[in-house]
This record gives structure tokens, sequence and C-alpha cells, in this order.
């Protein structure tokens, strides 16, 4: 066991109470804890008070709005995410990729919030600190180097977390709350291509909560997670799709989000030329094409990165074929 | 008493089992002493180094820091096989992987020590390191130990058996095989720990998660230089070995010797990231397997040729290299055999036996080459092997003698429970499944360290309250061994399981056991107690005997009573009878030991290495299912049949057999501890290192077959390491019957599988064009 180093722990009950603590010098958030604890002992962040989220109720609704908004509180666990019946039915995708984290055990731990703001890995980083010295520093840690992309400046470590890919395909916005306000965003747009510092959240800002549009009539949704194990692994590749068709079956609008690359997930491009097509087999077969294209897995997590490349097609043109009417919509 | 038992046969949960699983089981770390230190160990982070000098000044002078020691303070080299003594506890002279122990601390906490740990100077000069055997044996190559007579070869094995060249040319097939196969370590659930104590009167006690106590006693004597009447070594409760414990490490002489220069107690527990460091896993090899049969399927030999990774030290190196030859000669019968095996220095963590020790590497390559010597000569893989079956009571090529022999009837009942005439070339692309048989030593021979002592004994008191009380070295890792000498006394003492209180490892107060190796225990110590038990089962029959004027014989004890065995409605309670007997001859007490017959194996020289009392047979069938699009293999079904002789515990003898397939099934598709061209391990964690989940378990039907062996305890043989070898070749051989590719390298990663399958595309797309 490696010793957790010393810090201090508070525990507000409000979001305001929280955002205060969060002006503490050297505070950082925890919510599970999961990623945050085994990342302490590895002595991959040293702060001196954590404002512990667990206690704020007011982050843990689930509900539906008038507008079809499906409203989902960061502190929301991920083993409640896979289950409420509202996310099952309304945004399925989002479920299935909750269900699909680490275990039981730790999803019953682990928040959406932290989820959603989880830090990106690599194979070269999660390590102890003795480890990483003997290996040489990288660049994102006490170093100056880059041991996935030789020469290369900015930290391409990959972005692992599998409920992000799932919202963005959904189009969903994420709101952030500080002492100066709420904002809200599109999920997308919080995520950005350093792996260092990979969201785009201001240090007294915290993730409050995530918005899913349009779910009074829901898109059809996927979400395959490619690991090595059917438990406790992180992605080594993943895929969200989100599909609506209008009702003689023509593609209305299409989004995929390959994840487990670099630092970002990645957004397909140039999808909108589908729209109006037939959803069928050539269709899938070409998307999955442009995604090819437009995808590079690095040797950033384990698993041979040539292998993730030649199966990157296969998964995203299943992800596709996964995807179906959700329960709500064949009443 | 004939055949009628009671208790032997009867499906006993283990006596421990309620207290593992709800956390009251007391291992090493729960163990806190009065004014105990914590100590960690300070670890080279080059894997190839010389070691200018060590600073702890800026270490001591930490508050709370009360000792650091480097390797002037224990200058006595040690290892497991005296005669390839090759470490010292803290390096003297150089650092020969990532994670070699350099120094250690002493603290009044595990932060204050770990802290000082990072404190301690080092001052390294980095030499060239090898990390693969092609560079270890390149000439010029950086030598790792220059004091080893062959450069950085440990070992190097040539035997003969039969002219081989000759059987190959005359055969009608060959399989010329190119096989490798990483290396695996053990993830025992419970990271090694120690504490050393020097009690008040002097004597040294080490308390550690050890499976050999005694060699470690033996170990600990020599390098603290102390009489060994003056150290105690004490096994708790032990979380999983699997042969990762199985000599003594670094931590145990830290612990005993902090102790030593504190006065207070020392506890030091590895980090996970150390267990991958201390390592003595499976050993990876490069193999080349050349196999020859006749058309009508008999094998006519076998050549061989090994190159074993060993890593920075000897360990149990010496003796990998010839199981990874010897344990290759049954249960098909070799007509000609010739290996040549050499295991070599690298700049990584030790190698040693993992489940299987040597030996399971070979057999995935040589069942894998009979697979293909089936399909050349279109037989079923099965009735080839058949066969070639070695009869019991035959000898090996090798000579090791074989007396009971359950395989053929392995091959049946694998072959009728899992539909394989049905299944074999018959299922739909992408499930198929395979066959695969192995055999393995119920203990070796010889102990490790030359004696014609007995290699177990076990002292028995029976008291008058009705107890039973076993004292025994045996060292019990969740196996079950302490369980299973308890059956035993209950079987020849009519007591029953609650009466009996098992006294283990505890080299003050139980006779020597040699440890938890080589699957010697049920065998070995299962005798020594049954030798006990029976000569206090003779005094307690003719104790009732005189009672009732009958001939002992008529006097059955079972089931917590005395019966007569002409008429069971006369009885007296077992402690009553305990009492007769203790007013009849005085105290109770016997004494029982095992040592192995001698008669059991080749002269040759390295013939008794290999050479078993008994040996166990098995036979796997897997089906499995592969994703032709990623590549992914995952395995449905496991027909694991076992000839463990007699199953003494048909509960433990599954519970062993399911452990083996699941360890197994890990190597076959996950498991990698592999390394930086730098000599740094890929991924020292649990996250990086990935074992089988529960998810990834297949069904997994365990079948018992009853042998009974002359040698072992009621024919009783061994269950916990035989049932690994055919679970990895069985899904090769299940690979290529569902999608027509072999995979000859261990593990059967995705990325190998979809590589396969797409050259295999190309070459039947060509194929299909002539």
């Amino acid at each position: 066991m490696l010793p957790l180093p010393a810090f201090d722990v508070v525990r507000p009950s409000t979001v305001d109470e929280a955002l205060r603590a969060l002006g503490t010098p050297g505070a950082q958030l925890v919510a599970g804890g999961t990623d945050l604890l085994p990342a302490l002992k590895n002595d991959l962040a040293s702060p001196s008070v954590l404002v512990s989220l667990s206690r704020i109720d007011a982050l843990r609704h689930i509900r539906i709005q008038d507008d079809g908004t499906l409203v989902i509180g960061a502190g929301v666990t991920l083993s409640r995410l896979a289950e409420e019946p509202v996310v099952t039915r309304h945004a399925p995708a989002v479920a299935q990729a909750a269900s699909v984290v680490a275990s039981p055990q730790i999803r019953n731990a682990a928040t959406l919030g932290g989820n959603l703001c989880l830090p990106t890995r690599c194979v070269y980083y999660n390590q102890s600190a003795f480890w990483r010295a003997a290996l040489g520093h990288c660049l994102r840690k006490d170093g100056d180097v880059c041991h996935v992309v030789p020469g290369g400046r900015r930290c391409v470590a990959a972005f692992t977390a599998d409920t992000p890919p799932a919202l963005m395909a959904l189009g969903a916005q994420v709101v952030l709350t500080s002492s100066r306000g709420v904002r809200a965003l599109p999920l997308a747009e919080l995520y950005v291509a350093d792996g260092a510092r990979h969201v785009a959240k201001r240090d007294d800002e915290i993730v409050t909560e995530v918005r899913v549009p349009d779910c009074a009539q829901p898109a059809w949704s996927s979400y395959r997670k490619l690991a090595s194990r059917s438990a406790i692994d992180f992605p080594l590749l993943a895929v969200a799709a989100a599909l609506r068709l209008d009702p003689d079956g023509r593609v209305v609008s299409l989004c995929v989000v390959v994840s487990a690359l670099a630092a970002q997930p990645r957004v397909l491009k140039g999808l909108e030329q589908y729209a109006g097509s037939s959803w069928d087999d050539a269709v899938r077969r070409d998307v999955a094409e442009v995604a090819r294209r437009q995808c590079h897995p690095l040797p950033n997590v384990p698993g041979d990165a040539e292998w993730r490349r030649d199966v990157l097609v296969t998964e995203v043109r299943r992800a596709l074929e996964q995807l179906s009417p959700p329960a709500s919509g064949q009443r | 008493m004939g055949e009628r038992r009671w208790m032997v046969g009867r499906r006993t949960p283990k006596g421990d089992a309620a207290a593992c699983v709800t956390g009251q089981a007391r291992f090493t770390d729960d163990i806190r002493l009065p004014r105990m230190l914590h100590g960690r160990i300070v670890r080279s982070p080059h894997a190839h180094a010389r070691i200018l000098g060590v600073d702890a000044s800026a270490a001591m002078r930490i508050p709370g820091v009360l000792a650091v020691i480097t390797g002037k303070d224990l200058p006595h080299p040690y290892g497991i096989i005296p005669w390839t003594q090759d470490e010292h506890v803290l390096c003297v002279d150089k650092a020969r992987y990532i994670g070699d122990a350099v120094a250690a601390v002493a603290a009044l906490d595990e932060e204050t020590a770990a802290r000082a740990a990072n404190a301690v100077a080092v001052h390294y000069e980095p030499l060239p390191a090898v990390t693969t055997v092609e560079q270890a044996l390149a000439p010029g190559a950086p030598v790792i130990h220059e004091g080893n007579k062959h450069g950085n070869v440990l070992k190097h094995v040539e035997l003969a058996f039969g002219d081989v060249e000759a059987a190959l040319a005359a055969s009608d097939v060959i399989v010329d095989l190119e096989s490798t196969f990483e290396s695996t370590t053990h993830v025992a659930m419970e990271p090694h720990c120690a504490i050393g104590q020097v009690e008040p009167h002097g004597v040294l006690t080490v308390i550690s998660a050890t499976q050999v106590p005694h060699y470690l006693h033996r170990e600990l004597a020599r390098v603290l230089e102390l009489p060994m009447d003056r150290v105690r070594v004490i096994q708790p409760n032990v979380g999983g070995g699997f042969g990762g414990k199985s000599e003594p490490f670094d931590l145990e002489f830290c612990v005993a010797k902090l102790a030593m220069m504190t006065g207070r107690p020392v506890k030091i527990r590895y980090t996970r990231e150390e267990v991958f460091y201390a390592h003595r896993g499976r050993h990876g090899m490069r193999m080349r397997h050349r196999v020859g049969a006749m058309k009508d399927g008999r094998l006519t030999g076998c050549d061989a040729k090994i190159d074993i990774d060993g890593g920075g030290y000897a360990s149990f190196g010496l003796v990998t290299t010839y199981y990874s030859g010897q344990l290759l000669a049954a249960p098909l019968h070799l007509p000609a055999y010739r290996f040549d095996a050499r295991r070599v220095y690298t700049n990584k963590p030790a190698c040693g036996p993992k489940r299987g020790h040597g030996s399971v590497q070979p057999r995935f390559a040589f069942e894998v080459a009979v697979d293909q010597l089936a399909e050349k000569l279109g037989l079923d893989p099965m009735e080839l092997r058949r066969r070639n079956l070695l009869e019991g009571g035959n000898r090996t090529v090798n000579g090791l003698l074989v007396r009971s022999n359950g395989f053929a009837e392995c091959l049946e009942r694998v072959e009728k429970a899992s539909g394989w005439k049905e299944k074999f070339r018959k299922l739909p692309f992408g499930r198929g499944v395979g066959v695969a048989g192995s055999f393995y030593i119920s203990g070796t021979n010889y102990p490790i360290y030359p004696n014609d002592m007995p290699q177990s004994a076990v002292q028995m008191k029976v008291d008058r309250s009705g107890r039973v009380t076993i004292f025994s070295g045996v060292s019990d890792i969740g196996q079950g061994a302490m369980s299973m000498l308890a059956q035993i006394a209950c079987e020849e003492l009519g007591v029953l399981p609650t009466s009996v209180r098992v006294l283990a490892a505890d080299t003050d107060l139980t006779p020597v056991d040699l440890g938890a190796y080589s699957s010697r225990i049920t065998l070995m110590a299962g005798n020594a107690c049954l030798m006990a038990a029976r000569q206090l089962g003779d005094k307690v029959r003719d104790a009732v005997a005189r009672r009732w004027n009958c001939q002992s014989v008529d006097v059955l004890l079972a089931d917590g009573w005395a019966m007569r065995q002409s008429d069971t409605a006369q009885k007296v309670a077992i402690h009553d009878a305990f009492q007769w007997a203790e007013t009849d001859g005085g105290t109770l007490g016997s004494v029982g030991h095992f040592n192995t017959p001698k008669d059991v194996h080749g002269s040759y020289r390295g013939g008794t290495i290999g050479a078993s009392p008994a040996y166990s047979f098995t036979a796997h069938v897997a089906e499995v299912t592969v994703d032709p699009e990623t590549g992914r293999v995952r395995v449905e079904n496991i027909w694991a049949a076992h000839d463990g002789g007699t199953a003494l515990n048909p509960l433990l003898v599954e519970g062993q057999i399911e452990g083996c397939a699941v360890m197994g099934l890990g190597e076959a598709l996950f498991e990698e501890h592999t390394f930086h061209p730098s000599g740094l391990h890929r991924g020292p964690t649990l996250l990086d290192y990935r074992i089988p989940t529960t998810g990834d378990v297949p069904r997994i039907h365990p079948i018992l077959v009853e042998t009974n062996d002359p040698v072992g305890p009621y024919g009783a043989k061994e269950a916990g390491e035989g049932p690994l070898h055919s679970s990895i070749p069985a899904i090769a051989n299940a690979i290529h019957d569902a999608v027509g590719i072999r995979v000859n390298a261990v593990p059967f990663s995705p990325s190998q599988v979809l590589r396969l399958l797409h050259a295999k595309e190309v070459l039947d797309a060509a194929a299909a064009r002539v």
C-alpha cells in the first residue's frame, strides 16, 4: 500500500459553501474519489484541501423538463445513472456507458461529474512516482519529453471517461457554476486537445449539471467500449453514436464520437452529408470509413495501437448497427 | 478398516473458510506488535548499475527514523538453491534490475519510513543493461554476474533419450513448431509482508507471508549468523502464494536485521508494485519443438530447444531448466526424446516457480504440436492421444516411474462431457473446441538441500476432552493443507472436524515440513499425518477392544464414536474411548513422517529432477468463440478432468481445478509481464497487468478421475498445479478449430489473432486464384 499524502477535507452541504471552500489555496474538488485517491498515492497531485461534494444533496437530481430536456445532477452516481429508468429510456447510450465503467463497487462511488472531469490517462503517466522517475519524467509532470510521441510538445494522454462521448453524441450541455454565476456550454466544448489540462473548466467552477436536449422524442443512441477485460478496464477505444430519422426512415441527424484516442473525444466531421440518406448498410460502412480517416489511435493506452486502428472501422460500424429505437419510442 | 471411509472423500469446506470470507482470518499485516516500527526498502531505478555509495545521513536526520541498513550490513549471499546463491538482501556491488533492493529504513510509522526511503541517496554508475535473451547471449554482452562460469547463462541442460534424429527421420510427418510464452506473474491477493522481532530471551522471530517456513528459517540463520535454534519462523494465514512466496525475500531479512538493530519489532509490507518487482513468476520462453509421428498416429520422438529468460537472479532457475524438458515425457509415450534448455540472466526481476513450474510453457508448445500432427494425419486429436498412451506402472523415456495413471479416463470423460464428437470440426466458423493433456508431479522426490531426513513430519496428541491436536510444519497458503490434515485425523480417530486443532508452520512448535511447493503437501504431509494417526487409532481401538472383549479390528472409530463393527449399536463416545486409552497406556501422542521412495527415476545426472513419488494427469477441452473482425477470443466452456488420485476432499480438489483453469485462462488471453527496453516493467499495477475478472471466467466443469495411487495417502495425489497445464494449449487448439489459425505466442492477444486471420485471408485468396 502506498501512503496517502496529508491533506485536509471539508464537506460542505451546499454548492455555495463548496465554491467558497474551493477558493482556499491548494483546494481541489473530490466527488467519488475513485480516480483522485489513486492519483494522490501516485504523487500525481498534491492538494492541501479536498473539497468533498459528497454531502451536497442538490447535485443528485435526475428529471425530464417540460421542454424534453433530461437534466442530471453532477453528484448522481454512475450505478444510479446506469439504472435510472428515465435515463435508460431517454438516453440509453448514457446509461450503457455508465454501466460499463470499472466495476460495480467503483460505480457505486463514482459520480457523473467526476466522470466528466476524469483526467486523461497514459501508460507513461498513471504510474507510481518511483516508476516515473525510473523511466524519466514526462512533460505532463516534472519532465519535458513525451514518451508516446517522440519529440511531442503537448500531452496526448487518452480521454478514457465513458459517459462523455455518449452525452456528446446526444448534444448534451454541461452546466458550470462559480461564485460569478452559472454558465452552460456544449459538452464538446468542455474538452481541449491538451492531455495535461483537457477540461476547459476554470479553477473556481464546479460542474453541477448535465442537460440532454430533446429527450421527449429520444434519439437512437448507442455506446460501445472496447476493452481487454469485461470489467475494471478503461476503454482502448470507445464509440458513441446518436441518430434521428424522419418518419420515412431517412437520416435527419447523425453524430458519432470516438474516444480513447488522444486528450479530446473526436466528433466525426462531415456527417451532415448523410442527412436525407436512407439508413442502410452502405451508409453505415461509409461512416465507419470516415472514422478510419479521422481517427488515429496512439500508443498511449495499453493494447497494440496498430490493432486499435484495425478494429476501429468494425467498432464504429457495430456502434451504428446497434442503434435502435429507445424503449419509449416503441410505445 | 479396509476401503470403508467415513470422512475421506467427503465434500468439506476448509476449516478457515468462514474466517477468510468474513475478514476474521489473521494475515501477517493484521498483526501489530507493541512498539512496532515500519520499514521500507529503497529500490534501484536502474536495470544495471554499479553502486558507488549510499548516503543515509539525510534519511537518518528525519525525526522518527531509527535505522537505515545497506548491503554492507548483510554481506552473506543467499538463494533458495544451495548451488546458485547469487543474491544479497541489499545489493552490495551492483543492482541487477529495476526494483532491486539497495537499502532499508525503519521508522515510527509508514509515512515517515516512505519519506526516509526517498531521502536515502544512492550513487549509481549506470551500466549497459541486457533485457532480452538475445542481448544477454550476444558476444561482448555485459555480464550480469561476474562470478558466473558461463557468462549470462545460469544453467544449460542437454539430455537425450534414444536416437531422436533417427526417429524423426523415420517419421511419416513432422511438426516443427516455434513458439513463445510471455512471462507471467502470480498476483496473489496478499502482498508479501513480514514482521521481525527479537524476543526478550534473545530468539529472533520472523512472522512472514511465506510458503516455505523451513527454508526461510535456514536462510535467516545463515545470513544473520545466528544458530538455527535461536530463530523462529511463524507463518500466519497467507493470502495466496502460487509459487510467489516459495523462497526467502529481501523484506524477511530486512525486518530481522532492523529488529536486531533497533530492539523493536519491525514490519515491512510490499506495495503491489514491489510484488511485481519481487516476481519469481513464470519464465518467458522461446521454444522450438520438433515432433514426429507415423501415419497411424504413433509418435516417434520429440526434439526440444528452449531458451529461458531468467531475470536478474537464479531463484529456482536450475530446477526450472530441468523441468522445462523433463516434464514432457508423459502422458503420451515418447519413444525418443531430447531437450536442450538454457536459462539466461537478464536485467529484469527474477523469474521463479509459478503454478506448474517450468513445464506449463513447453506443455503448451507440445500439445499444440500434437494437435497439428493430428490435423496433418487427418486424425481426431483425441484419438491420436489415445494411440500414444503411456501405460500406468511404466517408466517414461527419461526414466520417471509412473504408477497410477488415469489419463485415458480423463480423455474419455472430457470427450463425453464436452460433446466433443458433435462439436470438433463441426461448429460454425468462429466457434471451436480444442483438447490438451498433461501430467505433473506430486512433490519433488528430493529436498532442495541434500539430506536424507523425512520431507514431512507430524506430531499428534489426543487428549481426554476428545480433542486431537496436529502439529505440522505444513504451509497452508489457502489451498487447505490444514484441513487436509484434520480430515485424515478425523478419518483415523473417529473425531468430528470440530474436535481437531491444527497447529502449523511455526518452527518453534511444529516438526519440519519442507513447504508448499511442487504440489507435495497432500501426498507427503498427508502420509506423515496418516502414520501418526494410525498409531493412536490402534491404541484407542486396543483400549476399547479390551473393555468389550473383542478384537481390535472389530472396533470402528467414526463420527464421534467408537463402535463395534459387527454390531454398531454397541458404541461409546470417542472422548470416553480416548480416556480408556490414556488410562491404559499413559498420555497419548505420536509422530509420523514421510520420505520418498528412491527407485522412481533414472540414474543419469539430472535424473532426480522431475522425479516424484506420484504423478497427476489432466485433460482439458476448451470451447471458444473468436470474433473474426476484432480477433478477440472468449472462452465459453472448459471441461477439466483431473486424475488427482483419491479425492480426499472433492470440494477442494474441484476448487483447485477451477483455480487452475482461471489462472491458465488469464495467461492464455491477458497476462503479460513485459518490460520496456530499459528494463522497466511496463505496468506494475493491477490495472495494467490484467488477470481475469469474474466476468471473463467461462463455465468450468471440473471432473474428478480417482485412481488409487499406491504411494499417496488413501491413494491421493496432487491437484494444485497439474490442472493448469492443459488449459492454455486447449484454448489454442480451440482457436484453431474455430477460425483455422495457429496461435504460437502466449498470450493470444486480439492483435495476434487478427494479424493471423488477415494473413490467412490473403493466403486463402491466393490459393483460390491458383
